[in-house]
């Protein structure tokens, strides 16, 4: 499902954020990605989202060599893609349904399409009763529900997330956690950018360890048969 | 792109011009100050336009003859003037006609007062050469010419003095030109400014759209129409001010300056709005476009 091969990003002549990095994850895969500030976590999801070029190697995503797809054709291979930030990244003066519709208006879905799955979304990320809610009615980990719906509105192969605990409270990111790991039950792959250990720990996934660019460790999950 | 889609971007479009209404504002007043500017212009040339033609279509010199002269020798002036380019055609009106012309006009059917001169032409002297032209800034150029021709005793020129006329038409003509295209690029810069702070505040925004998987279409289009709703506005309520105006002004000039009216004919408003009209629109929607569109490029690299 992603593959990275020796690839190398370097941002403008300085020290490279990202080193010879080999690394695949496999379709239905849960990923965690873990290492200090700096090490080039956020770095390697732009990279796997094309919004950044790598300077060396070769990037593959569901079966799509990044740097053969044209300009014109980001958005369309972008689609397989859910992302989630740590800053949830809603848009203010939209309600919860708003914010979750909008990633369908963006790709020119019908709106009677979105008046299905909109609602469904929200019942699966347990927001169903606060549609109308605006982003500042919501708590942090409310917030990033919304966030985790609109990136699966579209129906995504693989979602990203880069840090989607970072600001909120253990409960919140434990539950969080688990959506997470209940999307990928349901099929989704996942690879979550965290700093939180201890969930890490918890919840026996394969964990790679990145450290000033390097892959220092991979060690697959206990449940993991693959 | 579908109708829901279409229907969306250009709500968009409009929601960007309402957030930023104070800088959509300052736009739209803009471009107003320059549609209305080159609708005033475009008036006033079309009218002297219309003036200056008039005054080709008519007479515009007549050569009188030395007494005595030998219809030889008028022949001989009658070559010359058609060897001219800038005459388009010349007729001879002999002292007879002219008389009868004089008649016809002054006397109407009253024969009693015409027959008091039965046997003696008071224009006995009044054989000529009216000359038309095809191009009357050459006029007075024509009138030197003729009068140093052997046999001319004078040259007349038409009531109205072409030559000022055209030289005003081109000088009015070149000062719009130049104070359009000053205000074009105040607008545009305008505009553009007016978008840029649009993409500022939506910045948000367009990179969730971005990472989501919106094309650039989808991006751009929202800040394409507030471009061109504002080119749109902005030349729209000149319009509209400038036909109020017009008729108002017509009216003014028309008992204020009453000896102009021989003189000068202004043209009906809707035949100066035949051509304002669309190119007014034009211009505003093709500046809305392009302030819309040079901005999207330098700041919405999607
Ligand atoms: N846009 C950028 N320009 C220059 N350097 C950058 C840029 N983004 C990140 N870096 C650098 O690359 C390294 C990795 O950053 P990042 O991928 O954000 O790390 P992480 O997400 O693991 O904290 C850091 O040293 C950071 O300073
Ligand atoms: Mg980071």
């Amino acid at each position: 499902m992603i593959k990275l091969e020796h690839v190398s990003k370097t941002y403008s002549a300085g020290i490279p954020a990202l080193n010879d990095i080999n690394l695949e994850i496999t379709e239905g895969e849960f990923v965690f990605i873990v290492g200090d500030s700096g090490s080039g976590k956020s770095t390697l999801i732009k990279l796997l989202l094309k919004e950044l070029e790598p300077s060396e190697g070769v990037i593959t995503v569901d079966g799509k060599k990044l740097h053969t797809i044209r300009r014109r054709h980001i958005p369309k291979f972008r689609r397989n893609l859910g992302v989630v930030f740590q800053d949830f990244r809603l848009l203010k003066d939209r309600n919860v349904y708003d914010n979750v519709a909008f990633a369908q208006r963006v790709i020119g879905a019908p709106v009677r399409e979105s008046r299905r799955k909109v609602p469904a979304i929200l019942s699966t990320v347990g927001l169903a009763a606060k549609y109308k809610s605006y982003p500042k009615q919501l708590s942090g980990g409310e917030q990033q529900r919304v966030a985790i719906a609109r990136a699966l509105i579209n129906q995504p192969k693989i979602l990203l997330a880069d840090e989607p605990t970072g600001n909120l409270d253990a409960n919140n990111a434990w539950e969080i956690m688990k959506l997470l790991e209940e999307i990928n039950a349901r099929g989704t792959t996942v690879v979550v950018v965290t700093h939180n250990m201890e969930i890490v720990k918890a919840m026996n996934k394969r964990v790679i360890t990145v450290q000033k660019g390097i892959i220092v460790s991979d060690e697959k999950g206990d449940d993991d048969e693959i | 792109m579908r109708f829901s889609s279409i229907g969306y971007t250009i709500k968009q479009g409009f929601c960007n011009i309402w957030r930023n209404k104070m800088f959509s504002l300052a736009s739209i007043a803009t471009m107003s100050a320059c549609i209305f500017l080159f609708g005033l212009f475009f008036a006033i040339v079309t009218n002297f336009q219309a003036m200056v033609k008039e005054a080709e279509s008519g007479v515009a010199v007549t050569v009188f003859f030395n007494e005595g002269i030998t219809q030889d020798e008028i022949d001989w002036i009658g070559e010359e003037i058609g060897k001219r380019v800038e005459v388009s055609e010349y007729n001879f009106i002999s002292a007879e006609e002219a008389w009868e012309e004089f008649k016809t006009e002054y006397f109407g059917n009253d024969e009693q007062a015409a027959a008091g001169f039965q046997d003696d032409n008071p224009l006995a002297n009044s054989a000529s050469y009216e000359i038309y032209m095809n191009d009357i800034s050459m006029q007075s150029t024509l009138v030197d010419y003729l009068t140093g021709l052997e046999g001319v005793r004078e040259v007349r020129q038409s009531e109205i003095v072409a030559n000022t006329l055209s030289d005003f038409n081109s000088l009015i003509g070149y000062i719009s030109v130049g104070i359009i295209l000053i205000l074009l690029l105040v607008a545009v810069f305008l505009i553009s400014n007016t978008v840029t702070t649009g993409i500022a505040v939506r910045k948000d925004e367009i990179g969730i759209m971005k990472l989501i998987g919106a094309t650039d279409r989808f991006v751009r289009a929202p800040f394409i129409i507030e471009g061109v709703m504002i080119g749109l506005m902005g030349s729209i309520l000149p319009l509209i001010l400038l036909y109020i105006l017009y008729n108002k002004v017509i009216v003014y000039i028309g008992e204020k300056f009453s000896f102009l009216n021989t003189l000068i004919n202004f043209l009906p408003v809707e035949e100066v709005f035949d051509s304002l009209v669309p190119v007014a629109l034009i211009l505003g929607v093709g500046i809305g476009f392009l302030g819309s569109r040079i901005t999207i490029r330098k700041h919405l690299k999607v």
